[in-house]
């Protein structure tokens, strides 16, 4: 008498899944080490703060008034770049500061340019009008000047050496003797 | 102190356990895994009174707690911050992991090692943040040259610092609802180390059958009725306190935390089939596997600073740990699953798509399509600044437009599964059973659209919930009325009786129930809330479809727990009838400085009327900004959650007497096996 | 009969945008007309708060630049395609779908589908196996009426 059974009949099943199994099991496993990858340097890159050293990343600010400034371009000068925003209750403690080092420095070649971070452009312009800031200023279109810089919020400071790196990096309102030391050590230098 | 001990506790019994058959080691170890319980205990317990009695010179204390807040508020205070809740999420998975040991072990000796093993490792990984990275019991001292730290033993030189009072609870979770919702998630995502560890513990010394899901079955249950209700209640609380009208924002942290909720659903229906039939023993590990990992995962989203939103904890260093960790387990979990996956072979093959088995299988697929959605647009924005640089936003409408269609093919499947028999159902006999609550459930959306609904999307959703309703109502008709015909009474005691005696299987139903009724409150406020905003002065008025909101007064005072509050007196009439007065407020936290929305909420089946006072425009008599958000069918969602966890309970619901489940196993014997 | 209609409704809505254009410019525009574009935008500072929940001063700007340009006569879209030029794509709602966020739209769809045929081909022996199991019953049926036979035979002959 002969047995026949419906259960999990299929020859072929070793010779085709092994394959197959073959395949899957890659695929999961690369899938994984894509998440993992992804996450780790996420991670890293949260751990990281505003950039401090080495050279400057390069950007080309559009001021309020239409001309354009390229950071590359004026390397050989002491350059202080702020980032700022109309909404910031702390930025405004350092207009003052900012606007006074810039018409004493001036003269020296020292370059100040003001970032607006995401800001709308009426409460900006009205904003450079309250504290008479001279200096050219831009908004910061889709933040990547910011994100290049990797701020954590506004307002900060960075001073550019001449040789385009950078020299450091002020978080939070600066100091008007702060600066004025900061930029005359590497004048003398 | 303690911590240290209940964490070198953990990690030598996880690590004296392995492979080993000496029966005596595992005695020893399952001692030691019960004993970390106690230890935390009275961790916690330290922590809460030190919250009590303000001792601020714990950094901690500090951080969450301050003079001016009520006591059952400092208490919950442990777990508002990072180190207070990892210490709390210890102790939960403690306490779940003793009541596992507790428990007789007869048939399962040869899992044990490997079920403490998983646990204990988990436990030892939580403990060990506590101690090394996070811990909550550090001090603040401060040194000689006037700088203020937060160590757990005394810096050179520095005298202990007690601030005179501490910063407070962040002012979002002072709410009743952010008081149950950390604890409900956490028993929730923790209970669900238990099945896991089971199924590690099958793969790893070779067991298919099915004694893993047996034994955890109503560990299941029980992790995934606290997570829904942890879900349900974060919902009400983000709607009652975050002040933007509505209940679920797809925020990432809060997908985090849903994804976890998915996979468990999944599993719990899946784990059925593979009772029943041997089947989808796969499907289960996968199931099981992904649910741990995506608890573990989701902790780790919100903990380390990967995503930013209103949820997430603040930055600390305990991200990188919490990355190996993942890694390491999934490793281990792929790894086991891979070796076995040949073991696990089906016992019976799908025979039929019609078949019960065959719709579970659409079911399984089902819920890992919305999975991908979720994970897809979680981390999306992660590979986009990645990749191009570009941060992105992925907001509501993706989340709605993939898993929308999908949630409504879980409806209709949750409308055919119950009528389809196991093996086979043909469509015909399907059809015999199924025409009548079709039909009858048409009646509902006739009945919109003769009131005025014409939106299409909502007359099919509707139409579904009103389907499986129906069919829903009427499985329980025929359940009982067979079962009267059968034994005779009234209608009402077979009823009652047949629940009692299936109270898995009905009370899987009535908890579908409850998905309805919710199903019903999220089509109303997602497809017609309305909203308006205005500024009015005293006596002015602003309308909403047939409402009219009259401002009539402002008040100012302080509290006693260190508020300022701004309090609007409104009138609200509906269809020029009055209906309530209602009272939205700003709250300002002197302490933290930080401002509260509260809505002035008019509740009713019908929908709710929710009134904001906007508060980043001038408050006073001239003009106060309002916002106004009607939701239709809203309290249909709460009233649809009460009845999930109603039905959740009658599930879980112990058995008197004899179990009568270890008779209904395995069927697996009995289909085709022709013999000649 | 569809061109009618399709004809009566882009002049009505022409019409209906002249009119509407006009009154813009007279007034302010009223808060919930900013806040049905403010919705549809995302806070460029506080991740993932839509604008027109968000309570800081920032974004109390940004909703009064909305205000402003819906005043002088923007539409919709060029409000939101400014914002999204001004402060990046981040401010919409999901990524717009050009370039590499094709990707993004892309992914599910396909991945979902790719799964269900998988699966589907995986079953597929459903259709197989109902078909070798009613060539095995015929065959039972066939070997029980030969068995039947002999038996019958062999009873005559004993």
């Amino acid at each position: 008498m002969t047995q026949t059974t419906l259960r999990n009949t299929s020859p072929k099943l070793d010779k085709e899944r092994i394959p197959r199994m073959f395949w899957g099991k890659l695929l999961v496993w690369g899938l994984f080490t894509a998440l993992m990858l992804l996450l780790g340097i996420k991670l890293y890159q949260t751990t990281l703060g505003p950039v401090s050293r080495g050279t400057a990343p390069d950007f080309t600010l559009t001021t309020f008034g239409g001309d354009s400034y390229t950071l590359s371009d004026h390397k050989g000068q002491l350059i202080v770049i702020n980032f700022w925003a109309s909404w910031c209750g702390p930025c405004e403690l350092e207009a003052d500061a900012l606007e006074q080092a810039w018409r004493q420095y001036r003269n020296h070649g020292v370059m100040f340019l003001g970032i607006n971070y995401v800001d709308t452009e009426n409460e900006a312009l009205a904003y450079l009008k309250k504290w008479g800031v001279t200096y050219p200023n831009g908004p910061d279109i889709r933040t990547s000047i910011s994100q290049d810089y990797r701020i954590k919020g506004v307002p900060e400071t960075y001073i550019i050496a001449q040789d385009g790196t950078i020299a450091g990096t002020v978080i939070g309102p600066i100091e008007y003797n702060n600066l004025t030391n900061a930029l005359d050590l590497l004048l003398n230098q | 102190m303690l911590a240290l001990l209940c964490a070198i506790y953990a990690a030598t019994v996880s690590l004296s356990v392995a492979r080993s058959d000496r029966l005596k080691w595992v005695d020893s170890a399952r001692n030691a895994a019960i004993a970390v319980w106690p230890l935390l205990t009275f961790a916690c317990f330290c922590m809460t009174y030190l919250l009590i009695n303000e001792r601020f010179e714990i950094e901690y204390v500090a951080r969450v707690s301050s003079h001016a807040m009520p006591w059952y508020l400092k208490a919950t205070a442990l777990w508002g911050g990072q180190a207070g809740s990892l210490l709390f999420w210890a102790w939960l998975m403690s306490t779940y992991t003793a009541l596992v040991m507790l428990r007789n072990w007869h048939n399962e000796r040869d899992m044990q090692p490997f079920v403490i093993a998983s646990t204990m490792t988990t436990l030892a990984f939580f403990i060990g943040l506590n101690v090394f990275v996070e811990n909550p019991f550090t001090k603040l001292w401060i040194d000689q040259s006037g700088h203020i730290q937060a160590s757990f033993l005394a810096p050179p030189g520095a005298k202990p610092f007690v601030p005179n009072d501490g910063q407070g609870l962040n002012p979002l979770l002072r709410h009743p609802g952010m008081i149950i919702h950390p604890p409900m998630l956490y028993l929730g995502f923790v209970g669900f180390v238990v099945p896991y560890s089971f199924a590690i513990a099958a793969l790893a010394i070779g067991r298919t059958d099915n004694l893993w899901i047996r034994v955890t079955r109503r560990w299941t249950l029980i992790a995934w009725l606290f997570l829904s209700l942890g879900l349900l209640l974060g919902s009400r609380w983000a709607y009652d306190v975050l002040g933007w009208g509505g209940y679920w924002g797809w925020d990432p942290v809060e997908i985090a935390a849903f994804m976890p909720w998915l996979t468990g659903t999944a599993f719990l229906h899946s784990v059925m089939i593979q009772e029943k039939l041997g089947m989808f023993k796969r499907w289960n590990m996968i199931l099981i596997i992904l649910t741990y990992a995506l608890v573990i995962f989701g902790t780790f989203l919100t903990r380390s600073g990967v995503l930013s939103s209103v949820h997430a904890f603040a930055l600390s260093a305990i991200g990188p740990l919490f990355f190996v960790f993942i890694g390491i387990t999934f490793t281990i979990s792929l790894t086991l699953l891979f070796k076995g996956w040949n073991r696990l072979d089906s016992e019976n093959i799908l025979t039929s798509w019609l078949s019960r088995e065959g719709l579970f299988l659409l079911n399984n697929l089902l819920f890992m399509g919305i999975l991908l959605a979720c994970f897809w647009g979680v981390i999306y924005p992660i590979i986009s600044e990645l990749v191009t640089g570009q941060k992105v936003t992925v907001g509501p409408p993706f989340y709605e437009r993939t898993t929308g269609p999908q949630f409504a093919a879980l409806l209709l499947l949750m409308g055919i599964a119950p009528l389809t028999a196991w093996r086979v159902t043909t469509a015909r006999r399907l059809g015999k059973i199924i025409w009548k609550p079709t039909v009858f459930s048409l009646i509902f959306p006739v009945y919109a659209l003769t009131t005025g609904t014409t939106n299409a999307v909502a007359l099919l959703s509707l139409w579904l919930a009103a389907f499986v309703l129906c069919v829903t109502l009427y499985e329980f008709y025929r359940g009982a009325s067979a079962r009267r015909k059968a034994t005779g009474g009234n209608l009402l005691s077979s009823l009652w009786n047949m629940i009692a005696r299936n109270r898995r299987r009905y009370g899987g139903y009535v908890i579908h129930l409850g998905v309805i009724f919710m199903a019903v409150g999220i089509i109303g406020i997602e497809m017609f809330q309305a909203e308006t905003q205005g500024t009015l002065a005293y006596g002015e008025q602003i309308n909403i479809e047939n409402y009219v909101m009259i401002y009539n007064k402002i008040e100012e005072f302080d509290t006693e727990d260190n508020r300022r509050v701004t309090r609007a007196i409104v009138s609200v009439y509906k269809d020029d009838k009055f209906v309530a007065e209602l009272y939205p407020r700003r709250d300002f936290y002197v302490d933290s400085q930080q401002p509260m929305t509260i809505p002035g909420l008019y509740s009713t089946l019908e929908g709710d009327f929710y009134v904001l006072l906007v508060d980043w425009k001038p408050i006073g008599t001239e003009s106060a900004t309002f916002k106004i958000y009607l939701n239709p069918l809203m309290n249909w969602l709460w009233f649809g959650g009460f009845i999930f966890i109603l039905g959740t309970l009658v599930a879980a619901w112990p058995n008197r007497g004899p179990s009568l489940y270890r008779q209904s196993t395995s069927l697996s014997v009995n289909p085709p096996d022709i013999v000649l | 009969m569809f061109r009618l209609l399709a004809s009566t409704g882009i002049t009505s809505l022409l019409i209906f945008y002249c009119f509407g254009e006009v009154s813009a410019q007279d007034a302010q525009p009223s808060d919930d007309e900013v806040n049905t574009i403010a919705k549809q935008l995302y806070c460029p500072v506080c991740e993932n708060v839509p604008l027109d929940v968000c309570g800081t001063k920032a974004c109390a700007q940004w909703r009064d630049d909305i205000s402003d340009k819906l005043a002088d006569g923007w539409n919709e879209e060029q409000i939101k395609q400014y914002f999204s030029d001004r402060y990046g794509i981040r401010v919409l709602a999901h990524p717009p779908t050009q370039g590499f966020n094709m990707l993004f739209w892309l992914l599910p769809p396909v991945s979902i589908i790719i799964a269900w045929f998988l699966v589907l081909r995986t079953n597929h022996n459903i259709f197989r196996k109902k078909h070798m199991y009613k060539q095995s019953i015929a065959k039972q049926v066939r070997a029980e009426e030969y068995i039947g036979q002999l038996e019958n035979d062999l009873e005559q002959w004993r």
